[in-house]
């Protein structure tokens, strides 16, 4: 099992990942190595088995709809490498969201 | 789908809706902070909404719960078994770097929503694809008369539970988007399960439209699916998509380019422009890598869960239209005129109506006096001066025969700006009520003056009486017809 070249250039570039042509030849080998140990489960027949959402087999954790104390806007700000007290500061972010 | 609008352009415009609506809980999805709007800046935030290393989330069974209503509602089949994904992408309003949402197990879908014209120009069923729960981003502000200076984060809506809504390309007409928006919200603002206040962002519709254009070979050519966003009200969602119809209309008598040819597009609305704007093309959905989240454990809901919230429910607007109308015997109009004001304005309605025993009536002074000066004033029934008592209070005087309705009206006027009781301004405009002395003379005369008339009664033709009213009125306005009716017939018997 082999990955193209081009398919990891795209993968880095959605994880904004900047891969000098060296990392993406490591990088392409690499990740094929790690498909490739997956892709042993290839011949096996898996028809009659139900997909795995989650590994554990807890299921229906909640908690009440009940409010508790949040962190003082200084704490939640202190790990940024750029806030003016209020907000976080990023570099100007023009034009839309990602997604809703 | 029923009646198809009428359609003066040489194409349909086919439209489908993704909405989102923040749900109406204390806390937050996946966490305890508060979920309340205008706070400063950062000060609802926790390890898990920042998605600070080595914090989980847990879910928040009141959002789920407010989900499934919202599902149950739109007629959606809910799954016995769902689960929640991670959807990547980079943005700095998004401090995991991922939303959790629900990709390919969506705890409900294949619902529908109807949304009825009144006036009788479109009925339309718009089926749901899927209703899913989902986590809310930040806000990210940006001030462009700084130039290039930095981008502002606020985080105190990330992790706030969502709604989202997607609608099939079901609806055929701008207008018709809008009326069913219209619906959706009454139906979400009746069952509590959001304030969809787009003001304040609770709800956020998304728009996605192409044409249909009939060729001269007889092949139906589709235009390529435009993603209209930015649209902050229902009108604006009208005029956007009226726009982009006839925007993709010349498009397409200039290119040609159908469906398939060219990637999907985003646009923005420009409301004070009233155009829209192409941004970015829109990334493929596998672009978004989804995976499970390892850090939630899927959700199983079993039948009788289902069963409990939709006992829960409470009658939808749908329903209570029509229940209204049955139960008071208004039309279907003035039903939809009543319901399409909220929950408060229909137990407003209901405890007048009870009261003066009449749903006509009750309905009337709701519609020409008390709707009206809300429209004019502002404000909210809740709040309305004159409460249901004082109101059918007048009514009921109304009833009575002690004066009629515009004399009522003129009274309704007065205790409203006085803010005096209906007997005070009663009394103090020196309203008496014909009293039973003038009235019996009053029929007396009447008798006298109608032989003819008091043969028929005597003959039998008791709706000869009605004659008699007519007269009684021009002798003195303030006279119930009722009243007079009854005491004429009493005294022709008593003859």
């Amino acid at each position: 099992m082999t990955l193209a070249r081009q398919d990891v250039a795209k993968v880095a570039k959605l994880a904004r990942l900047a891969l000098s042509t060296e990392e993406l030849d490591r990088m392409t080998a690499e990740l094929s190595q790690i498909v490739g140990f997956v892709a042993q489960l290839e011949p096996l027949d898996t028809a009659a088995v139900a997909p795995l959402a989650h590994p554990l087999e807890t299921q229906n954790v909640f908690r009440d709809d009940v409010p508790a104390p949040s962190l003082t806007t200084a704490q939640a700000l202190q790990a940024a490498p750029r806030h003016d007290g209020e907000c976080f500061l990023v570099p100007a972010v023009l034009g839309e969201s990602g997604a809703a | 789908m029923t009646t198809q609008p009428v359609m003066p352009e040489p194409y349909v415009t086919v439209i489908g809706l993704e909405v989102h609506v923040q749900l109406q809980t204390q806390t937050k999805l996946f966490c305890g902070c508060s979920t309340r709007f205008g706070a400063p800046p950062n000060t609802q935030v926790c390890p898990v909404c920042l998605g600070l290393p080595g914090s989980l989330p847990v879910m928040n069974r009141a959002a789920f719960g407010l989900a499934m209503k919202a599902a149950l509602a739109l007629n959606c089949r809910i799954a016995a078994f769902t689960k929640w994904d991670r959807k990547n992408y980079f943005y700095p309003d998004l401090p995991k770097g991922y939303q959790i949402s629900q990709y390919d197990l969506p705890f409900s879908a294949d619902g529908w929503l109807e949304v009825a014209d009144p006036k009788g120009a479109f009925a339309r069923k718009v089926g749901i694809v899927r209703v899913h729960l989902e986590e809310d981003a930040g806000k990210s502000m940006h001030d462009e008369a700084v130039g290039t200076a930095d981008s502002r984060i606020d985080l105190n809506r990330a992790g706030t539970p969502l709604c989202e809504i997607v609608t099939q390309p079901d609806l055929r007409s701008p207008q018709e988007a809008r009326a069913w928006l219209n619906e959706l919200k009454l139906l979400l603002v009746y069952l509590g399960v959001s304030d969809c206040n787009m003001q304040e962002g609770s709800l956020r519709v998304d728009a996605n439209v192409n044409l249909h254009v009939p060729c001269p070979d007889g092949r139906i050519a589709k235009t390529p699916i435009v993603e209209i966003k930015n649209m902050n009200s229902f009108r604006s969602v009208e005029r956007a998509l009226a726009y982009e119809a006839a925007r993709q209309y010349d498009e397409w008598q200039a290119t040609k380019a159908e469906l398939g040819k060219i990637p999907k597009q985003t646009r923005g609305w420009d409301d004070p422009a009233g155009v829209t704007r192409a941004q970015r093309h829109k990334e493929e959905s596998s672009d978004y890598r989804y995976f499970p989240d390892p850090d939630l454990v899927p959700v199983t809901v079993s039948d009788a869960q289902v069963a409990d919230v939709r006992a829960a429910m409470g009658e939808p607007p749908a329903v209570l239209r029509q229940a209204l109308a049955e139960r008071w015997r208004i039309t279907a109009y003035d039903a939809e005129v009543l319901v399409n004001q909220g929950r408060e304005l229909v137990a407003y309605y209901e405890d007048v109506a009870t009261r003066v025993a009449d749903g006509k009536v009750a309905s009337n002074w709701l519609q020409q006096d008390v709707l009206r000066t809300l429209n004019e004033r502002g404000g909210m029934i809740d709040t309305f001066a004159i409460r249901p008592e004082a109101l059918a209070d007048l009514i009921g005087r109304v009833q009575k025969g002690d004066f009629d309705t515009s004399r009522g009206r003129e009274i309704f006027a007065e205790v409203l700006a006085s803010g005096r009781s209906v007997a005070d301004v009663v009394a103090s405009l020196g309203i008496a009520a014909v009293g039973d002395d003038e009235l019996v003379a009053l029929c007396r005369e009447l008798i006298a003056e109608n032989p003819k008339i008091v043969a028929d009664v005597q003959g039998g033709k008791e709706q000869a009486a009605a004659g008699l009213i007519g007269q009684a009125k021009k002798k003195n306005p303030n006279v119930n017809p009722g009243k007079v009716r009854q005491m004429c017939l009493d005294l022709i018997r008593g003859r």
